[in-house]
């Protein structure tokens, strides 16, 4: 299974998990673990999904997340789970 | 699993400390595309290139989706021109000609430059080599994307002096050909002694003849993510600093690494090596120069530079090796000044003359990197400040290069300006005393005694 992180950075507001993960059920993108923190007024959540069943090609998802995460004021980026892998395991 | 911690490590590496894959360039051997018929030759190289390549951009593209990590440079390395217009070219603007047919397909392509347009002259040069040496500043003057290279010498062979004397010669008029944009032209031209065949970073890239039909290279960069881990060993001892370099090279190559696997796989190109370097570029934050001080250094240039550039150096390549499979090129710190801003900034302290940036080449990955200096430089200056960087690889067995900038017009306390990657640069004074009868004896320098190890 190939994992995807996606990340959402930005100022804390109302509905930021909601629209994340309305976005991702619509896609049949299943969430496998989130975590979520709140550090002087700043949203910071990491999530880690499995996008085999999605029928989207990943740019697409990626540029629709980003686009998103524009509408409600905070950065989405989606990245294969490989570049954090290859970094901080030998 | 991953962590929280470490996603947002790397994440901070690229949006912040300029963390970045500077190049992936795709090798390609235009041995099979050699005809007499210039005209054909030409046809040939043209379709080689635009064949091979038509992937390189789009696939440098979808990696950079793929993993949110930037691939700021997609180029191409060809086999040296001088042999591939050999049979075909009987005149300089025979060349010429190859010059523009390398620009167009580049263009074609979307790459931002084509290394390869280049002679290998460590031990004599044929008519051709002349031919081509000869045509360079027209050919630089008249494209856009083509780098240039000579090779001029090597431990195993010593050094060409005559293609060094001549060279001062094609310095000189490339800067005459350009000399409307601060005599452009010399920043696509590299001088080198012991230049390997497999070197990603423009403009001595070019594809070995040793090499197969076609191969990817990848040089990662990251001076900034190195300077920043470093802030947080401050007044600590070199075992620890050399031993956070060492952490962070490891990791910065890991995603090169990545990279050069994935674009090998998307092109179905052979993987060559990953060149493991610092690279700097104009922006803010992404200096060599900046990790240089922050290991302590009132400025690059102050007593200690050399010393801690060797320490750097060293240390980025052990931590380097482990995270890659293959490594090759140049591998190690680059310290060009045009293109490092903490570069610039100590050469207008006065901190770095030209005397202490040729003692740093003889520990950092390559050489004197565009080094602007008078325009009225006699040539046999030029060639004198070759001939003394060649030495210097060909004895300690390194790569060193020279890429010098003489700006037509200008003088000490000016200042010439590339744009872009190429950056800006302050003109440098130069050692004013004469070399004409020592650059002028002609010949060659044999060979060092200890490149006889058979």
């Amino acid at each position: 299974m190939t994992k995807t992180i996606i990340t959402v950075v930005g100022k804390d507001t109302v509905g930021i998990i909601a629209k994340v993960c309305t976005y991702l059920a619509n896609n049949k993108i299943n969430i496998l673990d989130i975590s979520q923190t709140i550090v002087s007024g700043y949203f910071n959540m990491m999530m880690i999904v499995d996008m085999n069943q999605t029928d989207k090609p990943f740019n697409d998802c990626a540029k629709e997340l980003e686009q998103v995460g524009e509408e409600i004021g905070v950065k989405i980026t989606c990245q294969h789970e490989d570049i954090f892998e290859m970094m901080h395991r030998v | 699993m991953i962590s929280t911690f470490e996603v947002n490590e790397t994440n901070k590496m690229i949006e912040q400390e300029n963390l970045d894959v500077r190049t992936i360039t795709l090798g390609i051997s235009l041995i099979d595309c050699i005809d007499s018929d210039l005209k054909k030759l030409n046809e040939n190289v043209y379709n080689k290139i635009t064949r091979v390549a038509k992937d390189l951009v789009p696939v440098g593209r979808e990696i950079e989706r793929k993993y949110g990590i930037p691939i700021v440079n997609k180029r191409i390395s060809v086999t040296p021109i001088a042999i591939i217009g050999s049979s075909a070219c009987n005149s300089p603007s025979d060349y010429v000609t190859l010059a523009g047919t390398l620009d167009r397909a580049a263009a074609d392509v979307g790459v931002n430059f084509v290394g390869g347009y280049s002679a290998l002259v460590s031990k004599g040069m044929t008519e051709k080599d002349v031919m081509l040496m000869k045509s360079i500043p027209e050919a630089l003057s008249s494209t856009e994307r083509v780098m240039s290279s000579v090779n001029v010498g090597s431990t195993k062979t010593g050094i060409n002096m005559d293609a060094v004397r001549l060279m001062g010669d094609v310095i000189k008029q490339t800067a005459e050909a350009t000399k409307d944009s601060d005599s452009i032209g010399c920043t696509k031209l590299v001088v080198l002694c012991n230049a390997p065949d497999d070197n990603p970073f423009m403009a001595g890239a070019f594809h070995g003849v040793t090499e197969a039909d076609a191969v990817i290279n990848v040089g990662v960069s990251g001076p900034g993510v190195v300077k920043k881990a470093l802030e947080e060993v401050r007044g600590r001892d070199f075992e620890e600093l050399c031993e956070m370099i060492k952490r962070t090279a490891f990791k910065i190559t890991r995603v090169g690494q990545l990279v050069a696997k994935e674009a090998s796989k998307a092109l179905n190109i052979p993987f060559g090596i990953i060149d493991l370097s610092l690279a700097p570029t104009p922006a803010v934050g992404d200096s060599v120069a900046e990790i240089l001080q922050e290991i302590g250094l009132e400025y690059a240039g102050a007593p200690g530079t050399t010393a801690a550039l060797a320490l750097l150096n060293d240390s980025v390549k052990k931590g380097g090796v482990m995270a890659s499979s293959y490594v090759g090129g140049l591998s190690g710190a680059f310290i060009p000044v045009s293109e490092d801003q903490g570069m610039i900034d100590s050469v207008r302290a006065e901190a770095l003359t030209l005397e202490k940036l040729e003692a740093m080449t003889c520990v950092c990955s390559v050489g004197l990197d565009m080094i602007a200096v008078p325009g009225d430089t006699p040539n046999t200056t030029l060639s004198g400040i070759i001939a003394d960087e060649m030495a210097i690889g060909m004895i300690n067995q390194k790569t060193t290069a020279v890429r010098i900038i003489p700006v037509i017009g200008k003088k000490v306390g000016d200042e010439a300006e590339f744009g872009g990657l190429l950056g800006y640069a302050p003109i440098m004074p130069v050692n004013k005393y004469a070399c004409d009868a020592f650059v002028n004896r002609g010949g060659r320098i044999p060979a060092p005694i200890h490149s006889f190890k058979n």
